[in-house]
This record gives C-alpha cells, structure tokens and sequence, in this order.
C-alpha cells in the first residue's frame, strides 16, 4: 500500500505497558501520537503479570536501577490520581508496603545482606527483617515455614489489567492514536524522519520509540540500536474471589482488589513458549500454602505463563540512537513499576530534553561484549 | 433484571419417581434424584443463587455445564460451588452463594460438618 500518514510527532511501537506509558506521557506534554499495535498475536507480557509495584531487593548490583525504580514508586500515587482522572478507570493502586517471604535461615541471612547493600549505597532505603514472632504479630495467617521476612514500606500493587485498560484510555483521551493489528514490517530511515512500513500502510514521523516488547531485537537493529531482550516465563495461578484476607502484596501471593488471589513466582528460559506446566504450577501452589496455609482450602479457576521481556542482566534498556537521531528504544520487564517513570521521567528526554541521571547505566551498548551475565535484577 | 429460567425439565423424565429432600436458604424441597443441584433449584421457581463479589449483582446459571460460574452456591457448608456439578443428595442443605467466601473460618466449619456426619 503506498498511503502515507505523517500527522504524528512520535510513533510508538508497542501498545503494552511500556508503550502507553511513553505514550500517555508524551500525549499529555501535548505531543501528537501514534502507537503501533501488532495485535493479539503478540505474546502480551502485559496481560499476564503480577501487578506489583515492587523496590525491595531490586538493584542491589546496580544502585542506579533502585534509584531510577524508587522514582517510579514515588511517583506512583499521582501518576494513579492522573490516570484516573484522564480515563475515569481507578487502578487500585495500594502501597501499604511488601513481605518477602523466607522459608531458610539462610535465606533470611542473605535478605537482610541484599537490603543493607542497598540501604548503604542509597541512603534513604528503609527496611525492616522481621522474625517468625515478628512476622506473625504483622501477619496473623502466616505459615510456620516461613521463618522470617523483610518489609519494606516503598512497596504496593495495582490491578495489571485496569492499568493497561487506564494507559489506553488516558492516552486516548489526550489526543494519542492508537492504532491495532499493526505489525511493523520495516522501519526506514531519512533526514528528520522515520518511515514505519505496516501491511496497512506507511507511518512517517520525526521520532520513533521502539516499545515493543519481545519485538524489539528485530526492530532495533534496523535504526541503530542494540536490545537482545529473550523470553523468561513465569506461569501464574487465579483463585476464586474471596473476602479480603491480605491487605500487603508479597513477593509470591497477593490478593487482587477484587478479591481473587494470584500466585505466582516463577521463572523459567523455555523460548516462546507461554503455556502451563502442571510441575511448575504445583511448587507455585504449594510455596503459597507454605506461606498462608488457609489457601490450602481455595478453588483455582485459571492459570496462565506469560513471557517476562528479559535482558541478558534483566536490567531495562534506555537508548537513544547515537546513528539515526531521534529513535529510541524502551524495554523492561518490569512495566506495571516502571510506568511512572516511564510516563513522566523518560518523555522529556524522548522529546530532546536531558536524560535522567540513572539510565547511563542502561545503554543496550553495554551487551555489545564478550561478558557472561546472570538475571541479578 | 429477572428473567425465567433458560432451562426445562426433559419431559420423558420429568417423572422420575425417585425423590430427595433438600433445603435453598432453610426453605425444604422435594425433587427428583439424579439431578444436578442447579437444575434442581431452578426446577423448584429458585431464580437467585447467589450475588456477584463486586457489585453483588442477583445471577443464575447461565451455561449448566461447568464453565461460567454463574450458578454458585454454598452445599453443606462448602462455599463456591458450582452447583450444575453436583448432584442432588437427601438432606443437603443449600444457601446462596452471597458475595465471596471467607477464606479465614470456612475450612474450620466444614472440617466440623464432616466429623459430625
């Protein structure tokens, strides 16, 4: 087809987490819009998460990655009052802080060694380790295999699904496009602008923001950008509804505000694969009743694996194109934590203005060597 | 909104003779063996079985074979229960499933019907 669209500023391809977020930011600094959807047929990392908004234990390897996620969490609570009043949609968005259960004394040890690294190296970093005594005086249905956990006040969660649902409809509201069964064939490049080839049609803008999730190698290399980003599945499973029993998000259990109660924490290099293992849902089920017994006697109604978007360290990759000015690519997997940041920390610099002092860090040049890494995020 | 029921007894075994006794919400029936709970229910005028968790919204069964939860009930002090699954006993004792279950005192309720029993 050779119909050509240039009305937008910035196109963004993605419509997850990450790519309204850039997106409602950008449409709420006034700039024109247009996001690239592939459609169902993408793996949807952002209809199959966890729904945490989670700083404790993060980046204890790389201060700048709890500093850039303490940001987001900090600017959770207005980001949430914005949504809402730009969609109407309330994300339910609960910080009353998080439990990260241990079930060895080991485990509690090395907790507590991962929060001190942090609390040394930033600062303002509270946190508590709390005994089984401790625990249970906090949490009265807790197991007697958990032997201890850390506590950490910056912690909190949201519903995923209403959150995706809000991004969508704020950024719609703010005068973004989003439009749906784009799949990005080619992305081509000349002075001042990018030219986005879809079997529907050609996009052309000044600025392009690769969000696109496990799409993202393939399109990054066509402007100058590196994002090995692989799969890491991590499977889930939904309880039936039931009345609150847990006000605090953990690192493996929450109930969702709608009372059903997610499990899940695992994390497996299966490739694109995002089915169901029954082994895998079993340990799941099981560490949850390691942790609240009473969730011996729960129904599960559904259980689902969805592919986390993983850098070979499983830290996030910022990068603006130093070869074809004015592209960028933006992928993490953590897009519920991050999406305040990214919608109010990352638009400026998209739009030409600095870059925020963390992300020096995350360059997707930093894989272009011969070093080995482990998912320490 | 209150609609009939979507469902009819089968004629040729509307007559069945064998019976049981149950109860909806203390209220006795009397209805034929071998049906599941919700078609028993909804056989005997019953149009509201439970409210919805959210907006405790009045719902029935809807698709009488195991997939839409819409027919939920307590039976014998077992909340959640997917009453067109379960098939009708003499002197089960049925209550509408009112919102969600509470997970923190049922197990210990239905462990204290099942010694009794």
């Amino acid at each position: 087809m050779s119909q050509v669209s240039r009305q937008s500023d910035v196109i963004v391809v993605g419509g997850g987490l990450v790519g309204m977020a850039v997106a409602y930011g950008l449409a709420r600094s006034g700039v024109s819009t247009l996001v690239l959807d592939q459609g169902d047929v993408a793996f949807r990392a952002s209809r199959g998460n966890f729904g945490l908004v989670w700083v404790q234990g993060k980046g204890h390897d790389l201060p700048d990655y709890a500093r850039w996620t303490g940001s987001s969490a900090t600017r959770w609570p207005a980001f949430a009052q914005a949504l809402l009043a730009d969609s109407g949609v309330d994300v339910q968005l609960r910080q009353p802080g998080g439990f990260h259960m241990c079930f060895s004394d080991q485990e509690l040890l090395e907790r507590e060694s991962r929060l001190r690294t942090l609390q040394a190296a930033l600062g303002d970093y509270p946190f508590q380790m709390l005994d089984a005594a401790d625990l249970k005086a906090r949490l009265p249905l807790i197991g007697p295999a958990v032997v201890g956990a850390s506590y950490t006040p910056q912690d909190g969660h949201v519903n995923p699904l209403k959150l995706l649902r809000a991004l969508h409809a704020a950024a719609q509201a703010k005068g973004a496009v989003v439009r749906s069964s784009m799949e990005v064939q080619r992305i081509d490049s000349a002075a001042g602008e990018f030219s986005v080839t879809t079997a529907q049609g050609r996009f052309v803008a000044p600025r392009i923001v690769l969000a696109a999730g496990l799409g993202n190698p393939a399109l990054a290399r066509q402007v100058g950008l590196h994002a090995p980003v692989a799969p890491n599945r991590g499977q889930v499973l939904i309880s039936e509804r039931v009345r609150p029993f847990l006000e605090y998000p953990t690192i493996n259990v929450r109930q969702t505000d709608e009372g059903t109660v997610q499990l899940g924490d695992s994390m497996e290099e299966v490739g694109f694969d995002d089915s169901t293992s029954t082994d895998v849902l079993a340990a799941i089920a099981r560490r949850g009743i390691a942790t609240f017994p009473l969730l011996r006697d729960v129904r599960l109604v559904r259980a689902w694996g969805a592919l986390r978007v993983l850098s070979p360290d499983g830290f996030p990759i910022y990068q603006h194109s130093a070869t074809h000015p004015g592209a960028f690519v933006v992928t993490c997997h953590s897009g519920v934590t991050l999406a305040a940041a990214h919608a109010l920390r990352l638009v400026p610099w998209i739009l030409g203005g600095a870059r925020p002092s963390e992300l020096q860090a995350f360059s997707g040049e930093r894989f272009l060597t011969d070093k080995v890494y482990s998912h320490a995020h | 909104m209150r609609t009939d029921s979507l469902f009819q007894p089968v004629k040729s075994e509307a007559g069945a003779k064998r019976t049981v006794r149950l109860t909806f919400n203390d209220q006795p029936f009397t209805v034929p063996a071998g049906l599941s709970v919700a078609a028993a229910l909804l056989m005997s005028g019953i149009r509201r079985f439970r409210a919805t968790p959210v907006s405790e919204a009045p719902r029935a069964p809807y698709c009488m074979m195991g997939v839409c939860f819409e027919c939920l009930v307590e039976i014998d002090g077992v909340p959640n229960r997917q009453s067109c699954l379960v098939e009708v006993a003499d002197g089960m004792r049925i209550c509408s499933q009112e919102g969600a279950r509470d997970l923190v005192y049922q197990p210990s309720d239905v462990q204290a019907l099942e010694v009794r029993s």
